[in-house]
């Protein structure tokens, strides 16, 4: 583990609405409801400063974006499920933190801002993560976006500068990945009591995944991340990118208890609340295959090289 | 009654820094202009508008993206504030719309006819996109006629540009035939760019042009190979073309607008009227239109 780590704990949870709106809906979105109400005990049990949440439903296209505005209040609605009903918000960002996270990716060679709008429209992921695990604003929080085309080494780069962010501050954090497994869902409305994940084999992956998580791999996943996407992922963006964010800036290996919380189909998708908590041990040999990075060097003209 | 009739389809590309440019009252960024070649284009296409006689405005529109189906709007007016989560910089708009309900509801009916899923979309706290908003506006800018926003159902990610284009097509079939049912004489947006791949950098003052050109010349020539198709009226081919076009260019064409606007069209064998190509952090951006009437139609660029 990191010496230099100055994170608690990270939490994967989904980012859809039903476990917020209608956890009643369907067994599956009560125990995930549940899932999410532990990890808030834990966190407010914890000596956590902050709450950082990185949600790959908030997609950027100008570098990385931070939330900034130290009050955002809004209401939400999902553009598909807002029959579910709106989302009110008021969260308390850390601008300190947020402006400190700004410049460690900068300084890492990335382009990267802070946002501080009022009504910015804070995603579904967040929006669902904070209500759920923060409700109450004890604790600061603060969000990161995902760039669309961002691939393996900004990603990596982005998660170590959350971690330079922290200890330059002084910080504790609970980090949050606002993710589905799968995220294939069905194509038209179901009843919710119905719901199931959307195929055998997406199924297959995320139990082949949660047992990595179980087992606290976290590198081994990063590692695993472009398989992943291929095999389970709907080709929205470039890469399945959580795993490496949040081993980044976890630290890289496998040195973690990992707690599988709640696995469950949300519209077909996969979503499960897994917790991953730096430890001693570790799984054991690793088979790590992508070199590691520090600084990111932007586009480096791979076709032009023969040139010179 | 007499039959409802599309009086003129409309190619609006949404990059929030045209209506930045403009410096409306209701966008709070103040810019010192940028992207003229657009902007003027819109403005004349507006002024055209101005001149046909129109009931209601429908857009499709690549940001409200859903997964379950296509959705429209379905409350009378919707009034707040539109925050580009791209370039909130740039573009925090206050909007006050109002929205020919009845007409989508009867193309939500006619839709559903078709085997496609649909959706009313009835929150009052839902927020409308800023692409419906960017090309609203600049079409027309006193917002004196009321719209329909439909979602643009993503079935490019979850089957691929092929599937996206047969339903499209049917969503472009079954709203002309609530158009020809509902008596009432209605203009098309197809709110997209053509190329769309950005610069993942903005310059320090984003509206200066100097810093301002396409991605890559690849992306170049295959706008213009489509602005050509367009000049001569090869909609057919277009259609034919647009699983390549939108592969190679990243094209935001995948949300399906344009084939949907076609398609509801019956696939226009005559000339498009252009009205300027310019590229937006590196996207390329064409506004055209599609005018049935030959009486009106003109030579513009």
């Amino acid at each position: 583990m990191s010496d230099e780590s100055s994170i608690l704990f990270g939490l994967y949870v989904p980012p859809h609405p039903q476990p917020l709106l209608s956890p009643d809906a369907n067994p599956g979105y009560a125990n995930l409801r549940a899932a999410f109400e532990k990890c808030r005990q834990r966190i407010e049990e914890s000596d956590a400063d902050l709450i950082l949440v990185y949600s790959t439903t908030w997609p950027s296209v100008v570098g990385h974006q931070i939330q900034a505005l130290e009050e955002s209040i809004w209401t939400h609605v999902d553009d598909d499920f807002h029959y579910l009903g709106s989302m009110p918000y008021n969260f308390h960002i850390d601008t300190d933190y947020a402006k400190e996270y700004c410049s460690a990716a900068e300084k890492r060679g990335l382009h990267a801002r802070t946002v501080e709008y009022e009504g910015f429209p804070i995603d579904t992921g967040s929006v669902v993560a904070l209500s759920l695990l923060n409700p109450e604003n004890r604790i600061p929080a603060c969000i990161v976006s995902s760039n669309m085309y961002a691939n393996r080494s900004e990603t990596i780069v982005l998660g170590k500068a959350a971690n330079d962010a922290l200890v330059s501050q002084g910080k504790k954090a609970v980090v949050v990945v606002v993710s589905s497994l799968s995220n294939r869902m069905f194509t038209e409305h179901i009843d919710p009591a119905e719901d199931r994940i959307h195929s055998s084999k997406d199924n297959e992956w995320n139990e082949k995944i949660l047992e990595f998580f179980a087992d606290g791999r976290l590198e081994d996943l990063s590692q695993l991340s472009r398989e992943i996407h291929g095999q389970i992922r709907v080709q929205k963006v470039v890469a399945y990118k959580p795993a490496w964010w949040l081993a980044a800036s976890m630290g890289q290996h496998n040195n973690y208890e990992g707690e599988v919380l709640a696995y469950e189909a949300l519209h077909g998708s996969g979503g499960a609340v897994i917790q991953l908590t730096p430890s001693a041990g570790s799984f054991g040999d690793k088979e790590f295959d992508e070199d590691d990075v520090e600084f990111y060097q932007g586009d480096r003209n791979v076709l032009n090289k023969g040139n010179h | 009654m007499s039959k409802g009739e599309i009086v003129l389809g409309c190619l609006a590309p949404h990059p929030p820094h045209l209506v930045y440019a403009e410096n409306p009252p209701q966008n709070e960024a103040f810019s010192e202009g940028g992207w003229e070649t657009l902007r003027w284009g819109y403005a004349k296409l507006a002024r055209k508008l101005k001149t046909i006689d129109y009931d209601a405005i429908v857009i499709f529109t690549p940001h409200w993206q859903t997964y379950i189906g296509t959705h429209f709007l379905g409350l009378p007016e919707f009034k707040s504030k539109s925050v580009d989560p791209v370039f909130p910089n740039l573009f925090r708009y206050n909007y006050d719309l109002k929205v020919d309900v009845e007409l989508a509801e009867a193309m939500h009916e006619e839709t559903a006819k078709a085997g496609i899923i649909t959706k009313m979309m009835r929150n009052p706290d839902f927020r409308v996109d800023y692409g419906t908003i960017t090309s609203c506006h600049l079409l027309n800018p006193s917002w004196d006629k009321p719209i329909v926003t439909i979602s643009s159902n993503r079935n490019s990610h979850y089957y691929s540009n092929e599937v996206m284009i047969e339903q499209a097509k049917a969503l472009g079939e079954a709203c002309m035939r609530a158009i020809e049912k509902s008596g009432k004489r209605v203009v098309l947006v197809s709110s997209h760019s053509l190329s769309h791949r950005h610069f993942v950098t903005e310059a320090p003052l984003p509206e200066d042009m100097s810093r301002e050109h396409i991605y890559n010349h690849s992306q170049y020539v295959w706008d213009m190979k489509i602005i050509d198709m367009f000049r001569k009226g090869q909609m057919q081919e277009v259609v034919d073309i647009m699983p390549e076009y939108t592969e190679q260019t990243i094209a935001e064409t995948e949300a399906g607008g344009l084939i949907w606007m076609m398609a509801a069209m019956g696939v226009p064998t005559y000339p498009a009227e252009i009205y300027g190509y310019q590229s937006v952090i590196g996207t390329g951006n064409c506004i055209a239109c599609w005018d049935p009437n030959i009486q009106t139609r003109e030579l513009v660029l």
